[in-house]
């Protein structure tokens, strides 16, 4: 049924593709977070009238977020191939592909951080205060918890937007299903193979989708 | 107790200096309920921020049971604010934390362990009457109750001070008055020394002993709560007092009643203290020829007495009417003739 549906499907190798596909998301979205959560808790406590009121510190790390975020991912990978190979050898594969999608997603959703973050009362945050909390105490039991589902709703849509990064960091060769349907779809004329492809990014798409909605709606207690 | 001295904040915004309080000198007793009333933007947001060193002073010095709160910072004033502690008019809770979680708050940040956090909270949610309710989350409370737990989570430390900012202003009338009585019972329970800022009138007068009040900075009036009642100076103080004692000397409300009861003479009376709780009236109406009528009535119960007003229509000779008014002057009554009809 399958073969006569997709006959050029070549379907170990497409499963091979899909679980590159997933640990490139996987462990990028892991380092985006980390990475993310704290440039954004550092722009937001820099910025004027906050706990760490810093301006050069504010400036600094809002020019590097800005720069990273503007610059269009697949001029990004190239900029960083140097970098990349240092790093990790090599500038083929799965692992290769990560720096340049950490450094680029990172600072998309230390703007995210930063925007839920803005949105807490500031009353709570002055409440704390009056409690003789430090500011590491704020930042964990205040900052953190009270933006929690903005901050997960805002790491679905980074996670999202990272499996479309894999698949054009895919055309220059880091393996996935961009890889496959690129080299084995587009270029040899296999369109089962692209059309395969597609549908499994879509499920992998719609199954982060499902799960950070349900945490989102879970973690929201307003 | 606390001790403010030439306390001044000036706000530098670039541009404009803005005196948001102005050189206040004031002290408050251990176990006193201290209000400050004034209209927005008069500085007391800012004067109560100064008390626990949520801002800083330009000048002069906050003195809280010998120590000098604009003198120290780092750990030690995050040590000295476990023992000043503050409720907000909108509350401030966290809402990813429930109830009991919300009251632990102040006791995780003091270090103190988790058996005896859930101890203090259910000792604290039964003191706010908030039983039954530890597992809620702040979303599912009315402001009423959410105000109890911010008084909760405000009392967990053993604080020494409790500042009030305008801690009844999001609320409705009635809840208004259970939070304060909580907070007069807290004040008796606890000998806590509540400061609390408003511009309801009708606060001050039911729980405070004794107010200030702010005007562009500075403290105008100061005074026993039943004395500012009794001779407000200010005519700032003379429109909060009427908030709460009605406004019956308006040219407009003596010229209707005079319509109202165009028979003999209109009367007001201004009972202070005890008085007002005498039985003054009935022995009036029994030892003089005067038939008595009451047109108006007001009395305001302050936390030292009542105070109040009353309006009478006396009808009688001119002759017994004269000396009803004598008996009254002699029991330390104010009268006011309002004229004849």
């Amino acid at each position: 049924m399958l073969e006569t549906l997709f006959p050029n499907v070549d379907w170990p190798a497409m499963w091979e593709a899909t679980l590159e596909t997933i640990y490139m998301t996987a462990v990028s979205t892991l380092f985006t977070f980390i990475i993310g959560l704290v440039l954004g808790v550092v722009l937001f406590l820099t910025a004027p009238n906050q706990l760490w009121a810093n301006k050069v510190v504010n400036w600094l790390s809002g020019a590097f977020v800005n720069i990273f975020r503007s610059i269009p991912f697949i001029i990004l990978i190239i900029l960083l191939i140097p970098f990349t190979k240092f790093l990790i050898g090599s500038i083929r594969g799965p692992n290769a592909a990560l720096p340049a999608l950490i450094i680029g997603a990172a600072p998309f959703y230390a703007r995210m951080v930063l925007i839920a973050l803005k949105e807490i009362d500031k009353g709570v945050i002055e409440a704390a205060r009056s409690m003789g909390a430090t500011t590491w105490t704020i930042i964990r039991k205040v900052l953190l918890p009270e933006s929690k589902p903005a901050l997960i709703s805002g790491i679905t849509v980074t996670a999202i937007a990272l499996v479309g990064y894999t698949a054009m960091a895919g055309i220059i060769g880091a393996g996935g299903l961009g890889t496959l349907a690129f080299l084995d779809g587009f270029q040899r004329s296999r369109e089962d193979v692209t059309l395969v492809s597609t549908i499994l990014i879509l499920v992998i798409v719609f199954a982060v989708q499902f799960v950070g909605d349900f945490l989102t709606s879970r973690s929201d207690k307003r | 107790m606390i001790e403010l001295k030439g306390l001044t904040k000036v706000f530098d915004t670039g541009k404009a200096r803005l005196t948001a309080v102005d050189h206040v000198d004031l002290r408050v007793p251990a176990g006193e309920i201290f209000g400050i009333i004034g209209y927005s933007g008069a500085g007391k947001s800012t004067l109560i921020r100064l008390l626990n060193g949520l801002e800083k002073p330009s000048e002069g010095s906050v003195e809280i049971n010998g120590q000098n709160i604009t003198a120290i910072s780092g750990p030690k004033l995050r040590k000295a604010r476990q023992k000043v502690s503050m409720i907000f008019q909108h509350f401030n809770l966290l809402w990813s934390r429930t109830v009991r979680e919300n009251i632990e708050f102040p006791l995780e940040i003091a270090g103190v362990g988790k058996e005896e956090r859930r101890k203090r909270s259910a000792e604290l949610i039964e003191l706010v009457g908030l039983e039954g309710r530890e597992t809620a989350y702040p979303a599912q409370l009315s402001g009423g109750q959410k105000q109890r737990v911010g008084i909760a989570r405000a009392l967990a430390n053993d604080p020494e001070v409790l500042l009030c900012d305008e801690a009844t202003s999001a609320l409705d009338p009635q809840t208004t008055d259970a939070i304060l009585d909580l907070l007069v019972d807290i004040n008796k329970r606890l000998g806590l020394t509540i400061v609390l800022i408003t511009h309801e009138m009708h606060v001050i007068r039911k729980i405070c002993h004794r107010v200030a009040v702010m005007e562009d900075g500075r403290v105008v009036e100061l005074g026993e709560v039943l004395h500012v009642f009794q001779h407000p100076k200010e005519n700032i103080t003379k429109r909060f007092v009427a908030q709460v004692t009605e406004t019956e000397d308006s040219a407009e409300t003596v010229r209707h009643l005079r319509e109202q009861y165009p028979e003999g003479q209109l009367v007001k009376l201004i009972f202070v203290g005890d008085q007002a709780e005498q039985p003054i009236l009935t022995q009036l109406i029994r030892e003089y020829q005067v038939e008595v009528n009451i047109v108006h009535g007001n009395i305001s119960h302050t936390q030292r007495g009542a105070y109040g007003t009353l309006i009478l229509q006396l009808k009688g000779t001119a002759d017994e009417i004269a000396k009803a008014l004598a008996f009254l002057g002699a029991h330390d009554v104010q009268t006011e003739v309002m004229g004849n009809a």
